[in-house]
Formats: structure tokens, sequence, C-alpha cells
């Protein structure tokens, strides 16, 4: 029943401020809570979280982040996914590589995010913009 | 809306204004404000004034500036001051729309016979008085944001004490998230301690702080730096499991840090350096 419930969840956030980004990782861990994740696979969850809506904010203008809870066979987990019509990402590649920024802080944000998730996905087109999926399972 | 449907408004626009005060009587259920009948009316009128020297042919169609800023501004400070007065958003709002109930029943009265006329005029209008309560409305919300903005300003200087736990040795309890503004506040804080109290030690306490991502990661090597540069040593403390084991798979160095599960054994480590030593008194079991 609660599981059935739960795969009901699917929503949308906007990010368009800083304090977005609060009420986004606040509604992670809400969903991540009442699912039962164990609070390392949360803190993960939120810490990518962060990472990637931040920089939809800094970098990609602000977008939508859609959140909803995955069931595959006897896994269960939460997918986000980030979406911005902002400027796009010239080489991926290079933005995967730790320490890489075209700002002024520490370059760990996607290759960070990545390793702290199971699934992880980037598509960026110049001028069109970025999307990032990411998968937690809930004891993954 | 032909200009003779405007000049029909504005000459009667005693009898809109009777109208509408008539209709803000109906519509008022308790008078729970301190305003008197007089005051309203002044207040009404000088509105129902405004509107029917401002509204024209081209303005009724598009409601926006140049020649509005007058009435928009009007609007905005009449919502503000009503709002401080202590009406309720649905008291303003029904304030408003109720003028539209005067106007339209004045124009249906004096506009003549012809209803294609009447009923696109109508419409025109309606359109008019709605988007002056939606600005009210707006205007509302905003006034409420630059207080919620200005609150918790205030309350990321509250949150952020410094506390001298000891001679030489000062801590700061982080709640909360520590983002890019309340770093700042913190940072400021924990310096100008050091400084007023001869501090060598500081320790930053982040057990309340949520999750540590690679902006707040930086944010924290920036303030030990700062700390180190002034002479002292800023120790991290509150580093739960699940904390520490994210930010290593971050990729995140903090081991140029000295960084502490608890503040208890922050602490320690500071009585430790400044040659301090916390002992039980053995009391003499010979008296
Ligand atoms: N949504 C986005 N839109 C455009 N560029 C982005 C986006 N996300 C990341 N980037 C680019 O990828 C780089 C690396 O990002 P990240 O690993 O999070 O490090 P940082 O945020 O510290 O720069 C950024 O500096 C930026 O140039
Ligand atoms: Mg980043």
């Amino acid at each position: 029943m609660i599981t059935l419930l739960m795969a009901m969840i699917r929503e949308s956030l906007a990010i368009q401020h800083e304090r977005d980004l609060v009420y986004c990782r606040n509604r992670v861990k809400e969903v991540a809570v009442k699912m039962g994740m164990g609070i390392v696979n949360q803190t993960k969850l939120i810490t990518a979280t962060s990472e990637i809506a931040r920089n939809m904010l800094i970098y990609g203008g602000g977008g939508i982040v859609r959140l909803e809870v995955i069931i595959r066979g006897k896994q269960e987990g939460i997918q986000l996914v980030f979406e911005d019509k902002g400027p796009g990402i010239a080489d991926i590649q290079k933005a995967m590589q730790d320490g890489f920024t075209t700002g002024r802080t520490l370059g760990m944000g996607l290759p960070g995010a990545k390793r702290l998730v199971n699934e992880f996905a980037i598509q960026s087109t110049l001028g069109q913009g970025t999307t990032v999926k990411i998968l937690k399972w809930k004891n993954g | 809306m032909g200009t003779e449907l405007f000049e029909i408004l504005r000459k009667n626009k005693e009898k809109v204004l009777q109208l509408w005060l008539q209709a803000q009587q109906t519509e008022t259920e308790f008078s729970n404000n301190f305003n008197t009948a007089d005051e309203l009316r002044a207040q009404s009128a000088e509105f129902v004034d405004l509107l029917l020297s401002t509204i024209d042919e081209s303005n009724i169609q598009d409601f926006s500036p140049p020649g509005l800023e007058s009435l928009t501004d009007y609007i905005s400070s009449l919502t503000i001051s009503r709002a401080r007065q202590g009406f309720s958003p649905r008291e303003t709002a029904t304030y408003i729309f109720t003028l539209k109930d005067a106007l339209l029943q004045v124009l249906s009265e004096q506009a003549g016979t012809d209803p294609m006329q009447l009923y696109k005029a109508s419409m025109q209008l309606s359109k008019f008085v709605d988007n002056i309560g939606i600005l009210s409305f707006e205007t509302f919300i905003t006034g409420r944001e630059d207080v919620i903005s200005q609150q918790s300003d205030e309350m990321a200087e509250l949150s952020t004490p410094v506390i001298r736990v000891w001679n030489g040795i000062l801590a700061m309890p982080i709640i909360g998230t520590l983002d890019s503004a309340r770093t700042q506040v913190v940072m400021e804080n924990l310096l100008q301690g050091i400084v007023d109290t001869g501090s060598s030690i500081a320790i930053l306490d982040i057990s309340g702080v949520p999750a540590v991502d690679s902006l707040v990661a930086q944010h924290l090597i920036k303030t030990v730096n700062a700390t180190r540069l002034m002479g002292a040593e800023c120790i991290i403390s509150g580093i739960r499991p699940e904390i520490a084991q994210t930010v290593v798979h971050l990729g995140i160095d903090l081991s140029q840090m000295i960084t502490k599960a608890t503040l208890e054994s922050a602490l320690k480590f500071a009585f430790n350096s400044l040659q301090l030593e916390v002992r039980r008194i053995q009391k003499d079991k010979a008296n």
C-alpha cells in the first residue's frame, strides 16, 4: 500500500532562486525518508541534487526539476531530471572532469554527483540547454 | 469604448462614488478597521477621480504605462497602506471590485440602448478594473516577500552566535543551510570574534547543517584559511558519518583541515593544544 502511494509521487519543482534549492533538497529528503531510504543514501542523493540544481541556477539560468519515484522489479528508487534552457555545455567530457570549472568554484559538482548516485546521464546542446538525469536506489 | 462613454462616466462621477460607497457598506460584514466613514469617503473619491481622469480609449485596451503611472503608483500605495491598516487581501480586493459594479451600473443606466456597444464597453471596463485588482494583489505579495527576505536576513545574523567557551577558545554552532550569504556572515562574525577576544582556536560546529555539497565545503575551506591568516586555528566539528562518507565520494579533500566528529572531541583537542587539562577533583579520603 505504501509502495503504491509512493509510486504516485511525480512532481515538478521550479528552480529560480537560491531559496528554491533549499525547498528542492527538503522535498527530496522528505520523499527519501518516506520511502525508507537509509541516512547515507539519503545524504548522497540530497548532495547530488544540490550540486546539479545549483549548476542549473548558476550556469543554466534556472530550470525545472522533475521528481519521480521509480519501481523496477524489486527495486525502489528516486529519479530526478534537471532541465534548463541555458547556454548548454560546450565540452561535456571536460565538465565531467574533477576540478574543471568555468566559475571560481571547486569543479567537483558534476563528477561528484555522478559518484554519489546509481545512474547518471547528462545531455547538452549549445544554445539550447542542459538535461541531467540521476537515479538513486533505496538500497543502492 | 467610445469617447462619449468616458464622458458619461466622468459626468456621473458623484453617482459612481455614491454607488461604490453603498456597495462597500454591504460588502463589509463587520467594520474591523479604524477608518472613519469620512476617511473612507475621501479616499474613495480620490480613487474615482484619478481613475476617471486617467482612463481613455487607448489605455483601456492595454493596461500598461506610459500614462498609467500615477494610477498604478496610487494603487500600489493604497494597497500597502490598507495592508498596514489591517485590511485583509480579500477586503482590499472586494473594495476594488465593488468599484467595477458601480461603474457598470452607471454605464448601463446612462449609455443609451445599443446592447452591442454596452456589452463591449462593459467588457473593457471590467478588464481594466480586473487589472487594477491584479496589480493590487501583486503589490500585496511583493510586500510579503520583502518582509520574508528581510526576516531571513535577520535570522541568518541571529542564528550564528559566536560563543566564548573558554579563555582563548571560540565556538560557533551553525544550524541550517550554509549558503553563500550565510557564509559571509559566519566568516565575518568568527573573524571579528577572534579579534575581539584574542582567541587562538575557533570551533565551527556543523552538526546542524543538513548537507555538505561542494559549495559548502568550499566555504568551510575558505573560513579555515581566513582564520589561519589571522594566526588562529579553526576546527570543524560535528561531521556526522553520513556527511563524511558523502564528502569523500564527492571527491573533496578536507584532510588539510582539523575535523572532529563531535563538539566534545573538538573541545578536547583545543584544551590539549592550549596545554590545558580537565580533571575530576580527587577528594581527600582522609577527611
Ligand atoms: N546546467 C548547466 N549549464 C551550463 N553549464 C553548466 C551546467 N552545469 C555545469 N556546467 C558547466 O560545467 C562546469 C562544471 O560544473 P561542476 O562540476 O558542477 O563544477 P562547478 O560548479 O564548481 O563549476 C561548470 O563550471 C559549467 O561551466
Ligand atoms: Mg557545480
